[in-house]
């Protein structure tokens, strides 16, 4: 199936296609399961303290963990990442983690809020709430990001991005911890790339995509 | 496509179904943080057959049976037995000795959903020796949970989790005391509702009803906005006597709001406050 999808995706061609829009982003969603502190792990702490957009974060994790992972990836990270508290402003150069056994939602006035809705694909957080909600107030100004992950969470969600103009990007699967969430996004909602971590990483720290042009 | 031209009409949509759905039914959700609403009206929308919130509102205009059901799917009714253990066994250690020194205690779980939270309070109270003479006052705006909650019965397939919460919650007998089992469901002991008044109580409408020892509101505050939340965290201090406690939930707190100078803080980390003598 993957074959089958891949050739569509103009992996090498993103930038460029990119760089000929205007659109500047306002915001990054990512979602994560399993694999998935391993991958924050690598990624937040590339990003420089300016970075200028925020990243809101579902990683799927125990109802009754603490909040010990935004703690652990706060100290290796230039930005400031914290748990997201219901009804902060929505910041650029930090990242916020959905808390444990809420999901996390973007408000219409880009400020965050916090539910005990029911779960979402046997998740909460869920991704795809996030995701949704987020497409619905950054539109295409809006980057969605699925990394590893052992479930269908996200999908969805990164379909409803796409709908909304914003642009998607989806860990190959192959080199995902898990490739489960990947493939299921793949295969949902066609993402505009499919990239390697150390990519999807690149990208974002390449001057005229979320950076500013040199 | 979903553009934000389309969006903001929906949002206009939005505001004006709530706008009528206060007018003709009094359920106000007009300071309810809109993400939460909308992903629920957009599920009864899918639900429905209509095509738009706008035609979801002539519906409901025109049909209370249907305005029920949006009313079900808009109260939260996720909770469980002694939900997040250590906030009970927090209020064992640090509120319990001194309720103790009250001849007669009350007791209000406001936005109580359907009742497990209220059951677990009792027990608690039970095992302290408090229980006889609390009274504890029960709430929700929704009649149907408030059903549910009276009933006191629940099924029996979440029994091993509330068992494991009693016991992580510092309970000091055991769980299957207080239910028996009947097909598939646990029916909570009559004597466990003795102390106890439900009552539909709307937060965003009505007032003060009695002079409490102790609030508990957990997971409510978080789908108002500011200004609602203030008023009524407001409810909530002209409701508490002094030295009365709140607990809320784990993402919930008084700081930041007017009365958190009036309030200070048991347990952080389970968001336990008391009111301060003045």
């Amino acid at each position: 199936m993957l074959q089958n999808i891949k050739p569509l995706i103009l992996k090498k061609n993103y930038l460029k296609r990119k760089l000929n829009k205007t659109a500047t982003y306002r915001a990054i969603v990512i979602g994560t399961s399993s694999g998935g502190l391993y991958a924050l792990k690598q990624l937040l702490p590339a990003l420089p303290k300016d970075f200028p957009c925020p990243l809101i974060i579902v990683q799927h994790m125990s109802p009754h963990s603490d909040n010990y992972m935004s703690k652990m990836l706060n100290e290796i990270s230039q930005i400031k990442v914290k748990e997201a508290d219901e009804k902060e402003a929505i910041l650029p150069g930090v990242a916020y983690i959905a808390p444990p056994d809420y999901h996390l939602m973007v408000e219409p006035d880009e400020t965050l809020s916090l539910s005990v809705d029911n779960k979402v694909n046997y998740s909460r957080p869920s991704i795809d709430v996030l995701f949704e909600t987020a497409a619905e107030t950054y539109h295409r100004q809006l980057i969605g990001i699925v990394l590893t992950g052992a479930n269908a969470d996200g999908a969805a969600g990164l379909l409803s991005i796409k709908k909304a103009g914003g642009y998607t990007i989806v860990q190959e699967p192959e080199d995902a911890d898990s490739p489960a969430m990947p493939t299921a996004a793949i295969q949902m909602s066609k993402p505009n790339s499919i990239l390697t971590l150390k990519e999807i990483i690149k990208a974002l720290l390449r001057p005229g995509f979320v950076m500013p042009p040199r | 496509m979903m553009t934000p031209q389309a969006t903001a009409t929906e949002n206009i949509e939005l505001e004006l179904l709530l706008q009528a759905m206060y007018l003709q039914y009094g359920y106000d959700f007009r300071e309810y943080s809109r993400a939460h609403i909308k992903r629920r009206v957009l599920y009864r929308l899918s639900q429905s057959g209509f095509h738009s919130i706008s035609e979801l509102q002539d519906k409901i205009l025109h049909d209370p049976v249907f305005f029920e059901a949006l009313l079900r799917d808009l109260s939260i009714n996720v909770t469980e037995m002694f939900r997040n253990p250590d906030f009970y066994k927090s209020i064992r250690k640090q509120v319990i000795p001194l309720l103790k020194t009250y001849p007669f205690l009350k007791i209000w779980h406001a936005g109580c959903s359907t009742g497990e939270e209220v059951y677990s309070f009792a027990i608690m109270l039970k095992e302290e020796g408090l229980y006889e003479r609390s009274q504890i006052y029960a709430t929700d705006f929704n009649p149907d949970v408030i059903q549910i909650a009276k009933a006191g019965v629940y099924p029996i397939r979440h029994i091993k989790e509330y068992t494991s919460n009693y016991q992580q919650a510092g309970g000091t007998c055991s769980f299957s005391e207080y239910y028996r089992a009947s097909n598939n469901s646990v029916i909570f002991d009559q004597d466990l509702k003795k102390q106890i008044v439900f009552a539909a109580h709307n937060l965003v409408s009505d007032g003060v009803f009695a002079e409490i020892n102790m609030i508990i509101c957990r997971n409510v505050l978080i789908y108002f906005n500011r200004d609602l939340q203030n008023r009524v965290l407001n409810l909530f201090n002209e409701s508490l006597v002094n030295g009365g406690y709140i607990g809320l939930g784990s993402k919930e707190t008084i700081q930041f709001s007017p009365i958190a100078s009036k309030y200070k803080t048991i347990d952080s980390k389970e968001k336990l406050f008391k009111k301060k003598v003045e």
